[in-house]
């Protein structure tokens, strides 16, 4: 029998045990993609016949004895920002509709040697541009806990695709949280692992310096399943981290156990409090509470630059991204748009139109202001200054994991907001970030994983834990505590409780 | 005088009466490495187009740079040859520009912190030294290879389409930029020429590059500026792109002199811009306006980590460089016995390696001098090219004077070798024997045509007869014309004599 609400942990022994095999699991998720993504509009793509030929593959192998990794023949879907050889990649835009990429990401090749059926590619804001995937040139992705309200961004897709069981795991990417804060609004577990930790090749880049491949998922093992899939050195990426991941599984096992005696726990003071919604700070206070009763030493830190990490990040995001989306100009692939009116045009006013008619608005907005950032005569004020203060928000880092072993934090300020509340408030919309931008900013990992539902509205809320870089596993073993702690309160998976949406797309 | 396009052009040396000239080169030397700055493919010249690309080089999404480490260490060898400081920690950065034939629209180059600064060069210029001053040499990728196609031109303008040849994308680069060489007068054009001769010939003993203008491994763009005479000030300057030839580089520079001084005659001022240098006319024409608005945004490549070669690693490669050029200048002419004069126009034709090769390749020193700075320096001074670039190697000549040296050729039809061998006919041998070039010492031959001499010169003949050899002169003359000079002519002395009872 197979389960797709099982965890890939579970289903993973199921395929082990014989009680199912890959293939049936895969079309179990197709079928499920089928009867429920008109509604949740997870997927930008499904390969329905990439899978089931994995799966098969996978099943094979098995038979005679093999399995190329813990994971070998559990499916999953990938980020469309992801190059995936042979499937689009559209990265949400307009202006690569139709690019196939000849080559696979890193982190996707490593996913197919593992064994992997790849479902298809998942929706996201324009160039993981946005907390809402309201930004995709493809259309919004909807919550599955309420599909009038956003899944978060810009990897709702993924988030979404796992959330309403279309996917037991999904690839994302977080820049400044775009893995940890969808996966907070719709009750999963992200994460978003130590810079240079996944290799960045094949990730269309939005902020080179911030962005990183990491895992969506149910359950804080199976991240760390996934995360040990993709992890490890890349000579590929010359920023990727050359020595050995730390075991996470291992970690994410032992925190389960539930035992965190003489853990340090910081709680950064200037991420909480004004400007977040009383139910998300209800439930975070009690996971807090849960990590006291499991034996951790609770401490508050003061972390006086992340005042400031909003406005760096949007001098230094936009900097870089101004320079990397440069090369969508219609020379060689991607969308072309020849300018209405104009005889014989040059490649200036190609590319031009094309960039006017490629990419959306908070796309536009970006890169403005990142070529202003970068001008002769502003880099000193603005990219210049920005990074300095970059350099002041690690240094703070440093000195709270000084005084504890993990920082934590309600992953995003609110609960999923209704779709079209916010998206054409750019700054309202920015602020969804403002807990998970200093991990990006300095390079260490973090996770979020569910805290309950809030009171006043019935919606998930995220507990984040941060870690020292390269401590990876320790966000796996806080977050695993955590986990047990309150399944054991809740009597189940919080996704339980999430609307069952059989036969939405009817 | 004046120009096609209506600029006055002030004599030469009244330019130097008025102004002083402020030169700055920029060489982009393409490096000789297996694989690209940036990638694993190939850097080798030609190929069928965009067959040497992958994602990395045609800038696909995603796709990522991973720096070559052998590209590191030529740049770092260059850097010490030119006596700069080497960087302890340096980056790269992106230079942002739209342009088709950049893959991602942005070059990765290196801007405040190159790999190497501060140096300086030797240059010998008539036999005097002339230190020229190296402000940077730094790493970057080159750019693709746009074709204009259709139009008159072959330039952008005009043409009905482009086709962009990537191959060339991502090759490694070492620019090596000059200070502003000052007090170089009159002699401003040679110190240009003989900066980037020179830098070819250290290059070249690096072994780092090929090097050849002609190919356009190496390139010269050529920055000058006029100030009034004594006055200590930099003028505003023009660049000159793309001067693929050292006696180009001269040429480009003398103009924009005179130039600059029509303009500044007349009480104009200089337009900071890019100039297109034309090879057929001799003339610079206006490229694009370059004015301080123009803004490539640097940044540090946030894709690449910093390069920071160790000490160790710096003066294991200081004991890889060649000898000293100065040096090596003074040991040469000792070594081959050349007069002052000789060594100066030796390294004047740009010559001296061509020279030390073909020595290598088994002639005298003299006969290498008189075949480079004879016949080859005549052929590359008709044909307006550099002597380096000719079609004729060191090998060759040194080929030829072998069979001179073995008597199968005097050097009257080893200079038909030559044209044999600038023709593409084949080896010196192959050319022999097509051509049918070798000397007639075979006295069958030779006797008839002797006998065919005396007999229609009887008078002279009898002059020898009555012993007055001297005049064998008149019927040796008559029989190598009759042979078209390929017989040897000290055996047909010897047959005259011989047969006239002498």
């Amino acid at each position: 029998m197979t389960d797709i609400r099982r965890s890939a942990a579970d289903l993973a022994a199921d395929l082990a045990s014989g009680a199912t095999t890959s293939v049936e699991l895969t079309q179990a998720s197709l079928d499920r993609i089928a009867e429920v993504d008109g509604a949740v509009h997870a997927f930008l793509h499904v390969d329905a016949d990439g899978a089931l030929a994995a799966a098969k593959a996978s099943d094979e192998r098995r038979a005679s004895g093999q399995s190329a990794s813990a994971l070998d023949g559990v499916p999953i879907a990938v980020k469309d920002v992801l190059a995936t050889r042979g499937l689009p990649t559209t990265c949400g835009s307009r202006i690569l509709e139709g690019w196939v990429p000849p080559y696979d990401a890193t982190a996707v090749a490593r996913v197919k040697a593992a064994g992997l059926p790849i479902l298809g590619k998942t929706n996201m804001d324009e160039f993981a541009m946005g907390s809402s995937t309201e930004h995709s040139a493809y259309g919004t992705t909807h919550n599955p806990w309420d599909l009038a309200r956003i899944p978060g961004g810009s990897g709702g897709g993924s988030a979404a695709a796992v959330a309403s069981f279309e996917a037991p795991i999904a690839l994302g990417t977080d820049t400044g949280g775009s893995i940890r804060q969808p996966g907070a609004v719709t009750g999963t577990v992200g994460v978003k692992p130590t810079y240079g930790g996944v290799s960045r090749y094949g990730l269309v880049s939005l902020a080179n310096s911030l962005d990183q491949v990491g895992p969506v998922t149910r359950t804080v093992l199976d991240s760390a399943l996934l995360h040990e899939v993709i992890g490890g050195h890349d000579p590929k990426d010359s920023t990727s981290i050359d020595q050995p991941l730390p075991s996470l599984v291992e970690a994410a096992r032992q925190g389960a156990t539930g035992d965190l005696s003489g853990l340090r726990v910081g709680v950064v003071k200037e991420l909480g409090g004004e400007g977040y919604q009383t139910g998300v700070l209800t439930r975070f206070q009690e996971s807090l509470d849960l990590l006291v009763k499991a034996g951790a030493d609770v401490v508050e830190v003061s972390c006086p630059n992340f005042v400031h990490a909003l406005a760096t990040y949007y001098l230094i995001l936009p900097a870089e991204a101004s320079s990397n989306l440069a090369r969508f100009d219609a020379m060689r692939y991607g969308l072309r748009v020849l300018p209405e009116g104009v005889e014989a045009p040059s490649a200036e006013d190609v590319m031009r139109a094309t960039r006017e008619a490629g990419f959306g608005d908070e796309v536009k907005r970006r890169i403005i202001l990142g070529t202003y950032a970068l001008s002769s005569g502003y880099y000193d004020a603005y990219y210049g200054q920005a990074q300095k203060v970059r350099t002041l928000i690690s240094r703070d880092f440093d000195a709270a994991f000084a005084q504890a072993d993990v920082l934590v934090s309600p992953t995003a300020p609110t609960t999923a907001f209704p779709i079209g509340e916010k998206v054409d408030d750019p700054l309202a919309m920015y602020l969804n970030d403002l807990a998970t931008i200093p991990a990006n900013l300095s390079g260490v990992p973090g996770i979020s994983v569910p805290s309950g539902l809030a009171e006043e509205d019935g919606l998930p809320a995220g507990f984040q834990i941060l870690a020292p870089a390269l401590a990876d596993d320790r966000c796996y073993r806080v977050g695993a505590a955590l986990e047990a702690l309150l399944l054991e309160q809740w009597g189940g998976p919080l996704l339980d409780k999430a609307p069952a949406l059989d036969g939405a797309s009817a | 005088m004046t120009t096609t396009s209506g600029e006055t052009l002030v004599p030469f040396d009244e330019v130097l009466e008025r102004y002083d000239p402020a030169l700055g080169l920029e060489v982009h030397v393409e490096l000789n490495t297996n694989t690209k700055m940036f990638c694993g493919c190939p850097a080798a010249f030609g190929g069928e187009p965009n067959s040497h690309v992958c994602p990395t080089c045609l800038g696909l999404p995603g796709s990522m740079p991973v720096v070559n480490g052998k590209a590191v260490e030529s740049a770092i060898r260059i850097g010490l040859a030119l006596n700069c400081e080497i960087a302890e920690w340096c980056r790269f950065a992106r230079k942002n520009y739209f342009y088709p034939d950049m893959p991602k629209n942005f070059q990765t180059s290196q801007y405040d912190e190159p790999i190497a600064f501060e140096g300086y060069m030797d240059v010998d210029v008539d036999g005097e030294t002339f230190r020229v001053e190296i402000e940077r040499a730094h790493m970057e990728e080159d750019t693709g290879k746009s074709t204009h196609m259709g139009g008159a031109t072959g330039r952008i303008h005009g043409a009905d389409y482009s086709l962009v040849d990537y191959n060339r994308a991502g090759i490694p680069l070492i620019e090596i930029v000059t200070k502003p060489i000052l007090g170089a007068g009159e002699r401003a054009p040679e110190v240009a020429k003989a900066y980037v001769s020179q830098l070819r010939d250290l290059i070249v003993a690096l072994g780092v590059s090929e090097a050849r203008m002609d190919q356009g491994n190496l390139r010269a763009d050529v920055n000058l500026s006029l100030a009034p005479k004594g006055s200590g000030v930099l003028g505003t300057r023009t660049e000159t792109k793309n001067v693929n030839s050292f006696r180009s580089v001269e040429r480009a520079v003398r103009f924009e002199m005179q130039r600059h001084a029509g303009i500044l005659d007349a009480g104009g001022s200089i337009l900071q811009e890019t100039r297109h240098w034309h090879e057929d006319t001799g003339i610079t024409t206006s490229g694009r306006e370059k004015s301080d608005a123009e803004d490539y945004r640097y940044f540090p490549e946030p894709d690449l980590v910093p390069v920071a070669p160790s000490r160790e690693w710096v003066e294991e490669l200081r004991g890889t460089l060649p000898e000293n050029p100065t040096e090596k200048r003074a040991r040469l002419q000792a070594e081959w016995g050349f007069t002052d004069l000789d060594m100066r126009d030796t390294v004047g034709a740009g010559a001296l390696g061509l020279i030390e090769e073909t020595i290598a390749a088994g002639t005298t020193p003299q006969t290498a001098r008189k075949w480079w700075l004879g016949e080859m320096a005549r052929r590359a001074n008709d044909s307006g090219v550099d002597i380096g670039d000719l079609a004729v190697t060191p090998t060759d000549v040194a080929a030829v004077q072998a069979l001179v040296d073995s008597g199968t050729l005097n050097d009257k039809l080893a200079r038909q070798v030559f044209d044999g061998l600038f023709a593409g006919e084949g080896t010196p041998e192959e050319i022999v024997a097509t051509r049918g070039l070798a000397i007639v010492s075979d006295d069958g031959a030779l006797s008839a045509a002797v006998d065919d001499a005396i007999a229609a010169n009887p008078d002279v003949a009898d002059k020898i007869r009555e012993g007055k050899v001297a005049a064998a002169g008149a019927l040796i003359g008559e029989v190598m014309k009759e042979m078209r000079g390929q017989a040897d002519a000290g055996r047909v002395r010897e047959l005259i004599l011989e047969k006239l009872g002498q």
